[in-house]
């Protein structure tokens, strides 16, 4: 009998690719991605075979560096959430221009319904845009068998591959069959040397190879193992469903979908299987986790042929992930019998730990910009956002991994004062560097708060790239040691914190104020196990 | 079999624990097993829940449809509330009486215990001084989990074995104290399902 395993999505994926041979896996970690690189950083065969697995810097270095890996003809991995994708996006669109030598896959985890994400971006455009091809699994046993089939397709064509999850795929647990483990690859270098220079004549060449490819790739979508067309005895309605979605339509129909189903898990959009169910079908239903990708694809600009029904004409609903509920009553059956809601349940969001350490600097920081007619805070990503709600109200921005520095040196450049922003450890070092060497070199009139819990504590405190060095790496930027403060945020220091951020807003220029503690959960866990 | 169960609590109470004995349990029976479960955005503080779906059938959705689930298992009684659409007509709710209050608004206790007696089928003790009684307070987890076990039509033995497992890297102490909780919590709900 095969081993049996019950593994979340993530973890699945994470174990098909060490099947696979893989020799690094690269990553910043993101929900609903970390879990992938944390399982392979626990893994025995990754320790025994000494697979890179440490974190890196940002998905940007994660992608180039998993890419050099590929160069050079072993097996590479990076994962990421989605918006990473965009901090990614110029490695990973150029990387289908290089294509990839030892297999390369990106996962990159779409989160739909924004449970723990500024916005639901769909991968599967970015995978289009890019000419790479995409898999998107439907079971957690398609995600440890399809990573080993996307390495194997990877390779073939020389292309780098995308699979795409989503938070439900990512963040659930089903048993899994585990085969072998297959050897990591030898170091070889690529036969198509050229294209790994991308200058404009090797290029359009390259372009050129890439578009051609194109047709080949929709080809094997075609004849993929995980797109399958099942018939159905009644044609009125043909169901294209893809990923997750799938899971679904099934649930809803015990005994048999009664339709003809047409499941996509592999990219280029397989367009003759389309075809064929549209052709043999009165009307479409297209049912997809996340944006209205195929729906678009297939519905166009122009009248269609046929009645095409999705997210774009309102059975399924615009946004928001997708349930067997919401699925349930595009198909028109009714909905089950179910209990009321009940009346008295509140809310109950959720709050910075208590004695955590951005709560003491939030303390400080919102006495004194309340001393200022029109300071303004602007924040960034990490557990310190919650800081815009009760009881703090204390921030004004969020928007992007390191926009707190630069849109406050924008905003001191308008004239605003006090500009003040405030970013975590792992996000200053992740993308927050450059902005602040912006600062320095134009002078600007800010005061950078970089709250220091030694960890990225967002995700489940993974290591943070520059703990130990944050003041070095300020000052090696250039901002005047003078002006870099190092305060440790406890009630006691209440008084000495606020007094440093009064001096540090009187002062004309960059001035870094850190508060350091450690995150009091990674304290926790560094406590027990200094016990056991 | 089937049983889609909604484990519901606050964020850092364990639900996940419970979910884990569960699975393991199902997969030592040879059982089809989905469990959805929500992670990430410092959820501390914050309402958590999870789907576990256990079938000796295929397992479709990794999410319980609304009105399919056979038992809310709640480690706070206001959470065992918040997911009352998802039960079945016929579905149990197990649930601590313990209620974490960390919101300004939560209601009062008259209330909600009156809405929790308003509910066919419920199972309501209290976890931590169970735990307490047992061996440790911080067991109330699995205190619970015995309190839902009669209605897992899963062997008991079983889950005691997905106790061991799941404590054993901390001490015999530590798994002899969860199965204490675990054994109270059985009996009490044997007493009140018996009633």
């Amino acid at each position: 009998m095969p081993k049996r395993e019950l593994l979340l999505g993530d973890e699945a994926l994470a174990l098909g690719a060490l099947h696979a041979g893989l020799s690094g896996v690269f990553a910043y970690p993101g929900t609903p991605s970390t879990e992938i690189t944390e399982y392979i950083q626990s893994h025995p065969l990754a320790a025994e075979r000494n697979i890179h697995r440490s974190w890196s810097s940002n998905e940007k270095t994660a992608m180039e560096e998993a890419l050099g890996m590929s160069f050079v003809g072993k097996r590479a991995m990076v994962c990421m959430k989605h918006v990473g994708l965009n901090v990614a996006a110029d490695a990973f669109v150029n990387s289908g221009m290089t294509g990839a030598h030892g297999g390369l896959v990106v996962v990159v985890a779409d989160d739909p319904s924004m449970h723990s994400s500024q916005n639901e971006q769909d991968s599967r455009f970015y995978g289009e845009f890019a000419f790479i091809p995409t898999f998107e699994p439907a079971t957690q046993q398609e995600a440890y068998d399809m990573v080993q089939h996307a390495f194997e397709l990877s390779e073939r064509f020389q292309i780098p591959v995308l699979m795409r999850l989503t938070t439900r795929m990512a963040h659930s647990r089903a048993v899994v069959e585990i085969g072998e483990a297959r050897k990591e690859n030898p170091l070889s270098y690529p036969q198509s040397a050229r294209q790994w220079v991308l200058m404009p004549g090797n290029s359009r060449v390259r372009y050129r190879s890439l578009i051609e490819d194109r047709a080949r790739l929709e080809q094997e979508a075609v004849e993929s193992p995980f797109n399958r067309y099942d018939e159905g005895p009644d044609k009125r309605l043909g169901i294209i469903a893809s990923g997750i979605a799938y899971n679904y339509l099934m649930e809803n129909y015990p005994e048999g979908c009664p339709y003809p189903v047409l499941k996509i898990s592999q990219y280029p959009l397989p367009k003759e299987l389309v075809r064929h169910l549209a052709e043999t079908c009165g009307e479409l239903l297209i049912i997809e986790e996340g944006q209205p990708f195929i729906e678009q694809a297939v519905r166009g600009v122009l009248p269609a042929l046929m009645k095409i029904r999705g997210r774009l004409t309102g059975e399924l609903p615009r946004t928001g992930e997708l349930t067997p509920d919401s699925v349930r009553t595009a198909l028109g059956l009714a909905p089950h019998r179910a209990h009321a809601a009940s009346q008295i349940v509140v809310p109950r969001p959720p709050a910075l730990c208590q004695g955590c350490g951005h709560r003491d600097m939030y303390t400080a920081l919102t006495e004194v910009v309340r001393e200022f007619p029109d300071g303004k805070v602007f924040s960034d990503i990490g557990c310190y956002t919650l800081g815009w709600l009760a009881p703090f109200h204390a921030i004004d921005t969020c928007v992007d991994m390191g926009a707190s520095i630069t849109m406050a040196i924008g905003a001191a450049h308008a004239g605003q004062h006090p500009a003040l922003a405030v970013i975590g450890d792992s996000t200053f070092t992740h993308s927050g560097m450059t902005g602040l060497l912006d600062a320095v070199n134009e002078g600007a009139n800010i005061t950078v708060v970089i709250s220091d819990n030694l960890t990225t504590g967002m995700t489940g405190g993974q290591d943070s790239a520059g703990t130990g060095r944050l003041e070095q790496i300020c000052a090696g930027i250039g901002v005047d040691p003078a002006h870099i403060r190092v305060v440790v945020p406890l009630p006691k220091n209440r008084e000495e914190m606020k007094r440093i951020l009064r001096e540090e807003i009187a002062y004309h220029g960059v001035s870094v104020i850190i508060p350091r503690r450690e995150c009091i959960q990674t304290a926790k866990r560094h406590a027990a196990a200094k016990n056991r | 079999m089937k049983k889609d169960i909604i484990l519901s609590g606050v964020g850092g109470q364990g639900i996940l624990s419970i979910a884990t004995v569960i699975g393991r349990a199902a997969l030592a029976e040879g059982l089809q097993i989905k469990q959805a479960e929500v992670h990430g955005m410092s959820q501390r503080g914050g309402d958590v829940q999870s789907h576990l779906r256990i079938s000796s059938s295929e397992i479709h959705s990794d999410l319980i449809p609304r009105g399919a689930a056979d038992l809310i298992i709640s480690l706070e009684p206001m959470e065992s509330l918040r997911y009352l659409e998802w039960l079945s007509a016929e579905g149990w709710i197990v649930t601590s009486t313990v209620p974490v209050i960390n919101i300004p608004n939560y209601p009062d206790e008259e209330t909600l215990t009156k809405e929790l007696e308003a509910q066919p089928h419920v199972i309501a003790l209290d976890a931590d001084a169970l735990a307490r009684e047992a061996a440790s307070p911080r067991s109330a987890n699995m205190a619970l989990l015995g309190a839902a076990a009669p209605l897992l039509d899963l062997d008991a033995g079983l889950l005691e074995e997905g106790i061991r497992a799941i404590f054993a890297r901390k001490g015999e102490a530590v798994v002899e104290a969860n199965l204490a909780a675990f054994r109270a919590g059985y009996e009490t709900a044997k007493k009140q399902t018996a009633r």
